[in-house]
């Protein structure tokens, strides 16, 4: 579904800066890879909105709706990202 | 001619701080124009005019405390004869006819009346002697015919060892790099470094300039982020405003226990199946690029505005004792800040516009309001109040209606649920949407009506 050629640490620090767009002060690194980022951010649906926009822009993986559930923690936005 | 006052922005507010002044005496102004931004306890607002005319002349500085209804420019309308232009930074001898004495801000906040001995001629200087807690009985006035200058109160500040809490004023502010007010905290709001943008011949910074330096879509930032006034130069400043935190969390203590003293709340609850309206939010959005993609609180806010016009007995303001409806629907949306409090902007017109107009005002209200750039109107004509995007994960939200509205809609979380359809057990996703009433203006029925038209109009998300 994607053809991304992010690695895994690319993937990751993505992920960490779509975050802290929205939460300037998010600290990744002291949350885990299985925690639930939208709850633990506090993101609103506008704030994902924003944190998928993100990921899309400069990854160059389109993402649909579909495929929001795949964004849930870091592990999981990683995986997809980098197309595993 | 006639004044520009400080508006009050919300019911909440006694008093605010000019931030910065954005017009000059000279410029012709129209009505809806910004004017000046001033900072209250939830955020710092652009202020529009009410006037059509040409500003003779600004009467209060940046840094200024001024409580609601204080005169902070002279506008001369349309027609009359311009008055000759002030200085664009009016001295304290510069200030004409002593302008009428503010309305009396709330007995704590002001010192004790001086007497009337000392010769002030400027409102400035009062001011400024307040702020400070200086006694002007006890200055001596260095100006002619022994008027007490600004400076003067100044240097009797730096004398007095007082624990006030007002911000110091702007002019002080000499340690870091020169900026307006409005760009200081502009810059930090977006996380900019002033340092980087200092002009060589000493020019303030102005917002204009940290906006261009402000990397193309705006972060949201953290609300907690607001610079204090940088080192102070003398003992006497050391004492900082009380954070913005801490402020608004007394503009919202004040608020609501109006409310709940006021206000005798009714509660209606229902619970509303959203798998048509998901459906097609889901259909339409599968065509569409990210950033014009909706999210299901358009389709709520939008199906509570059309409900309003249809029951218009919710929407509007209880005033002298009698319910006022409202012509439009400009409805006022809780925006959650990070960091603590909440701002609740008003969306305007909201019944009159397109689900993508309406989405793209709703984006634009949430960044500003967290990022303090909210207009004044926003903050004053809301005329009925939805609390949602509860999506911080509860069922249902029930909530304190916002004086002088006689109305505010909850929204909780949308989750699927175990629904019965036509006999049958399914599960659709579900929300539930409660209505506080205020009961002098309407009874149960009325808002029971009210949620029936809600309901209806999420059931035809095609004709939102």
């Amino acid at each position: 579904m994607t053809n991304s050629t992010l690695t895994d640490a690319e993937a990751r620090t993505l992920v960490a800066e779509a975050i802290q767009r929205i939460v300037p002060d998010a600290d990744l690194d002291a949350v885990g890879d299985d925690v639930p980022l939208r709850a633990e951010f506090e993101l609103d649906s506008l704030d994902f909105l924003s944190f998928v926009e993100t990921l899309s822009q400069r990854s160059g993986v389109g993402i649909t709706e579909n495929d929001y559930e795949h964004l849930v923690t870091m592990r999981t936005c990683v995986g997809f990202l980098t197309g595993g | 001619m006639a004044s520009f006052t400080m508006p009050s922005l919300g019911a909440d507010m006694d008093e605010g701080t000019l931030l910065e002044w954005l017009v000059h005496p000279g410029d012709t102004v129209h009505k809806g124009d910004i004017v000046a931004v001033v900072d209250t306890a939830k955020a710092a607002i652009e202020v529009e005019t009410f006037l059509d005319g040409v500003v003779a002349e600004l009467l209060v500085e940046p840094g200024t405390v001024v409580p609601v209804g204080g005169p902070l420019a002279t506008i001369e309308p349309d027609g009359a004869t311009p008055a000759p232009a002030a200085a664009p930074e009016p001295t304290p001898e510069a200030a004409p006819e002593p302008a009428p004495e503010p309305a009396p801000a709330p007995a704590a906040a002001e010192p004790p009346r001086e007497g009337q001995a000392p010769h002030v001629h400027s409102p400035l200087v009062r001011r400024l002697a307040h702020e400070r807690g200086v006694d002007l009985t006890t200055v001596r006035g260095s100006g002619r015919d022994g008027t007490i200058t600004r400076e003067d109160v100044l240097r009797a500040a730096g004398t007095v060892e007082t624990a006030h809490e007002e911000p110091a004023p702007t002019v002080l502010r000499t340690a870091a790099v020169r900026a307006t007010p409005y760009a200081r905290k502009l810059a930090a709001d977006l996380g900019i470094d002033l340092e980087a943008l200092r002009h060589s011949n000493g020019e303030p910074v102005t917002a204009a300039e940290v906006r261009a330096a402000s990397p193309g879509e705006q972060p949201a930032p953290a609300t907690t982020a607001r610079t204090e006034p940088a080192a102070a130069p003398t003992p006497s400043e050391a004492v900082a405003a009380p954070p913005r935190q801490d402020r608004m969390r007394a503009a919202i203590a004040t608020l609501m226990a109006r409310s709940k003293r006021e206000i005798p709340h009714y509660y209606l609850s229902t619970t509303v199946d959203l798998a048509r309206a998901t459906e097609w939010l889901h259909e339409r959005n599968r065509t569409l690029s990210i950033t014009e993609r909706l999210v299901p609180a358009a389709l709520l806010l939008k199906a509570t505005a059309l409900a309003a016009t249809e029951v218009p007995e919710v929407n509007g303001y209880w005033v002298d004792d009698g319910f006022q409806a409202a012509s439009q629907v400009h409805l006022g949306v809780a925006v959650s800040l990070r960091g603590g409090g909440l701002v609740t902007p008003a969306i305007l017109d909201a019944a009159s516009l397109e689900l993508d107009e309406l989405m793209a005002t709703m984006k634009d209200l949430v960044t500003r309001a967290r990022g303090g750039r909210l207009r004044g109107r926003e903050l004053t004509e809301g005329t009925l109040t939805v609390t949602n995007l509860g999506e911080q994960g509860v069922e249902s939200v029930v909530g304190v209606i916002y004086p002088p509205q006689v109305a505010l809609v909850g929204f909780g979380r949308i989750a699927e649920r175990p629904w019965a359809v036509d006999g049958l057990l399914g599960v659709r996703p579900i929300v539930t949407m409660t209505l506080s009433g205020d009961h002098r203006a309407t009874d149960a029925m009325t808002g029971g009506r009210f949620l029936t038209a809600v309901d209806h109009h999420l059931q035809h998300p095609e004709e939102l």
